[in-house]
């Protein structure tokens, strides 16, 4: 009989909700030796939201427990595995048996995160038994000439996943066809979108895949050269990446002369040093160099002139890990998936108000509705859904009214927003599009590197008015003045984070322009985030008398003693919010 | 010759670059807080600058690594560096103050980050830093005046899924309001007063 299995989720979120306790209490549990299984792990399966996750293979199958915190964790595998009872309930996921949480798996397509979840990404045997290198193996032994590999890239349909939407065929033929002594091969592990995380649990759920296809991009490019450049942020990501390519050298698939060619090919990871501008190709270029990571003009483009003014390509991390899976499994296998000018399937990140956020794969062409409402489960606390943001700081907001646009970079882009990397954050009623265009503001400002002045000084002028905006002092002239600076900015930068800046303003003034003009001409926040807006009184009916507020209140404005209904001086009143905050009756009213 | 005369220019422009900046330096981190003089031990750097001796593109690991050994980058270090490497201390400073890793004063034993991505945005991050300003009684970027914590704003930590995060050390902590967040770092300083440090794994 084959050894029971217990497999501990160590992705950094499983970490974060606690899954690095649960893997040592599993270890006392062993020790104990009342039970006896092998303590094993993976990575982020994508689940989340029901984090840390437990998954136990023995003879009924493999089983996935959810929450699986470390006091909840032996009496579990107590009654999985002493008295062979399978708690459905806690389940996620079960082999042949339905759980509660069987739609946020439905629809799902698996390509990019195929291993993600499903193998101990520290041991190179799992990403054996998994295909691992197969392809780059199998495209020297046939002796694939550059541009059959280029032609399939092509026909895969391919498009660049961290955001341009570039085809990765064509990307890899300017490069290609620039001779040169020497050439490099770039990973741009630099997640930097708040709200996106797919490329971090890419690189810790599989990073073998990521290795192999910078080694197909290498050896079809004639490069011998690859350097992945990874935030600092990113700890463990960066450790496995290190592991993945020690093994790699160790087993001989990297180095020189590999599998009896002459194609040489050498991998090493750069840390980034904190600058949400290096995502941008020529950036990353310069910061590799170890300057100032400012973009600059193209052309020259980095096909012709990148890294060390050699010809480069650059691709995302997902982008790569999609390589091995179209040379394994054909062009036509991957664009069978997907719509006319997008094919595949794109990894998105789903966060925000949203019930089951996680990590999601879904071919393109599904609608946004299905991924909330049938991936996702809808929003927290059923509360209506208002907006989604899509492309972090470059992206923008698409209502809830757009909901049934279908997901590929063409339709996307129409309602103004763009694809991005995949971070989707899901808003509710209760979320201010005018202090969420604030704080993306806010973000690229800080981040801009400096060389343009549109995008150096418009930008904080934009936040300026937003901020004036958000504190009550919004004038008649704003959202025009706005759109002028947004539109100057756009046409005046020289990089992607300066032309796509002015995105979520210029979104969120098209598709929620009244609570511009609720905040300017009524003084008025309707989602009641922006607090200087708000007025806060004192509901006569529902007011008991407790005197809580009235002692919490920083600035004595609640009047009234106790068992009588208090009221609260307007004048004297800071907006803080903490008597809402404190009454158990509800009798504090915002409007 | 003229092509000395430019080599002793170009020469004592350095020398005279590295004065002004490591003067430069030197205001900022007197004028940023009142810490200690700084004292770092400068033959630390010795195995790093040996490590990527004549490799292109090393300054920003070499930065890394220095701040890795002092927490913070000294003002001499910029001067070591730029002597073995031969980049000017004023392109040095550049990238330093470029990238938002490098921090030119010294920090608390313990840095928390609250994360600002937008995930945690929308998940009202802003409570968090709010409440352990008020519990630490610092503003954000600075460090109590006991040098044990520094509190810092970031962006994305990448747990958009278990929103509004923070991490302290190498500990990321998820799904928290102001007041758990104050609870974490009341038994964080609990196990600091013990003196028994638990690190976990």
């Amino acid at each position: 009989m084959k050894k029971t299995k217990v497999i501990v989720g160590l992705g950094s979120c499983g970490i974060a909700a606690g899954a690095s306790k649960t893997y040592s209490a599993l270890e006392e549990i062993l020790a104990k030796g009342e039970m006896d299984f092998e303590l094993a792990r993976t990575s982020c399966i994508g689940m989340c939201y029901k984090e840390p996750l437990v998954e136990i293979q023995d003879e009924k199958g493999k089983i996935i427990y959810g929450d699986m915190t470390a006091e909840a964790v032996e009496g579990i595998l107590k009654s999985h595995l002493l008295d062979g009872k399978i708690d459905l309930e806690r389940a996620v996921v079960a082999e042949e048996q339905k759980t509660p949480e069987d739609s946020f798996f439905e629809g799902q397509v698996k390509i990019a995160l195929r291993n993600c979840g499903y193998m101990d990404p520290e041991s190179f045997d799992e990403a054996l038994e998994r295909d691992a290198y197969k392809a780059i193996k199998t495209l020297i032994a046939e002796n694939k000439s550059s541009m059959d590999i280029i032609q399939t890239m092509i026909d895969s349909g391919l498009r660049g996943r961290g955001g341009g939407g570039f085809p990765t065929g064509l990307k890899w033929k300017f490069a290609y066809q620039n001779e040169s002594d020497q050439k490099y091969i770039i990973c741009n592990a630099d997640e930097g979108d708040p709200g996106a995380f797919m490329d971090r649990s890419l690189l810790e759920g599989d990073p073998h895949a990521v290795l192999e296809g910078m080694m197909i991009g290498g050896y079809t490019i004639g490069a011998s050269q690859g350097v992945i450049y990874c935030r600092a942020e990113y700890p463990l990501a960066i450790k496995r990446l290190n592991i993945a390519i020690n093994q790699a050298k160790a087993k001989g698939l990297l180095g020189e002369k590999l599998f009896g060619s002459d194609f040489s090919f050498d991998i090493y990871v750069k840390e980034g040093a904190g600058a949400f501008v290096c995502g941008e190709e020529t950036a990353l270029i310069a910061s590799i160099e170890g300057k100032r990571g400012m973009p600059r003009k193209r052309p020259p483009f980095p096909a012709v002139s990148g890294l060390w003014a050699k010809p480069t390509n650059i691709n995302n991390v997902e982008t790569w890990a999609n390589v091995p899976w179209i040379i394994n499994h054909g062009a036509e296998a991957y664009a069978a998936y997907g719509t006319e000018k997008s094919k595949g399937t794109k990894v998105f990140a789903l966060t925000g108000k949203i019930k089951h956020g996680g990590l999601v794969e879904v071919p393109m062409g599904v609608t946004i509705n299905d991924i909330i409402f049938k991936l996702g489960g809808g929003i927290q606390g059923d509360k209506k859904f208002k907006a989604v943001q899509l492309g972090g700081p470059s992206g923008g907001c698409i209502p809830a009214e757009l909901g049934d646009t279908i997901v590929d970079y063409d339709s996307v882009n129409a309602t103004g927003a763009i694809m991005g990397s995949g971070g989707m954050v899901v808003m509710d009623e209760s979320t201010c599009m005018i202090d969420l265009a604030k704080f993306f503001l806010n973000f690229t400002q800080e981040e801009s590197c400096g060389k343009c002045t549109f995008c150096r000084v418009g930008t904080k002028r934009m936040l300026e008015m937003l901020e004036r905006i958000t504190e009550g002092k919004g004038e008649d002239g704003d959202i025009e003045k706005l759109e002028n600076l947004a539109h100057q900015i756009k046409n005046n930068s020289l990089c992607g984070l300066g032309q796509t800046a002015p995105n979520p303003v210029l979104t969120t003034l098209k598709y929620f322009r009244h609570e511009y003009e609720a905040h300017i001409y009524d003084k008025k926040c309707p989602a009641k985030v922006c607090k200087p807006l708000l007025t806060y009184t004192i509901d006569p009916e529902k007011c008991t008398g407790c005197t809580v507020c009235a002692v919490k209140c920083p600035t004595n404005a609640i009047d009234g003693s106790r068992k009588q209904i208090h009221s609260i001086n307007q004048e004297t009143c800071i907006h803080c919010g903490e008597c809402y905050n404190v009454c158990k009756f509800e009798a504090v009213m915002v409007d | 010759m003229l092509s000395d005369r430019i080599a002793t220019l170009v020469r004592s422009r350095l020398l005279l670059n590295s004065i002004y900046l490591i003067m430069r330096i030197t205001r900022i981190a007197h004028t940023q807080q009142s810490q200690p003089k700084e004292d770092a031990d400068l033959s630390l750097m010795k195995p790093l600058l040996i490590k990527y001796d004549h490799k292109p593109g090393s300054l920003i690991p070499l930065l890394q690594g220095t701040q890795e050994l002092y927490g913070f980058l000294p003002s001499g270090a910029f001067k070591a560096i730029s002597e073995a490497t031969g980049i000017a201390p004023a392109d040095i400073y550049g990238v330093a103050t470029f990238y938002a890793q490098f921090r030119l004063s010294p920090v608390g034993k313990n840095i928390i980050k609250v994360c600002h991505g937008t995930a945690c945005h929308v998940q009202n991050a802003n409570a968090i830093t709010d409440a352990l300003k008020d519990h630490l009684g610092v503003n954000d970027g600075e460090t109590t005046a006991d040098g044990e914590f520094t509190l810092e704003s970031v962006a994305c930590l990448g747990c958009c899924s278990l929103a509004p995060v923070m991490m302290i050390g190498e500990n990321t902590y998820g799904k928290l309001n102001g007041k758990s967040a104050v609870k974490i770092l009341k038994e964080i300083k609990n196990q600091l007063c013990t003196n028994q440090p638990k690190a976990e794994k």
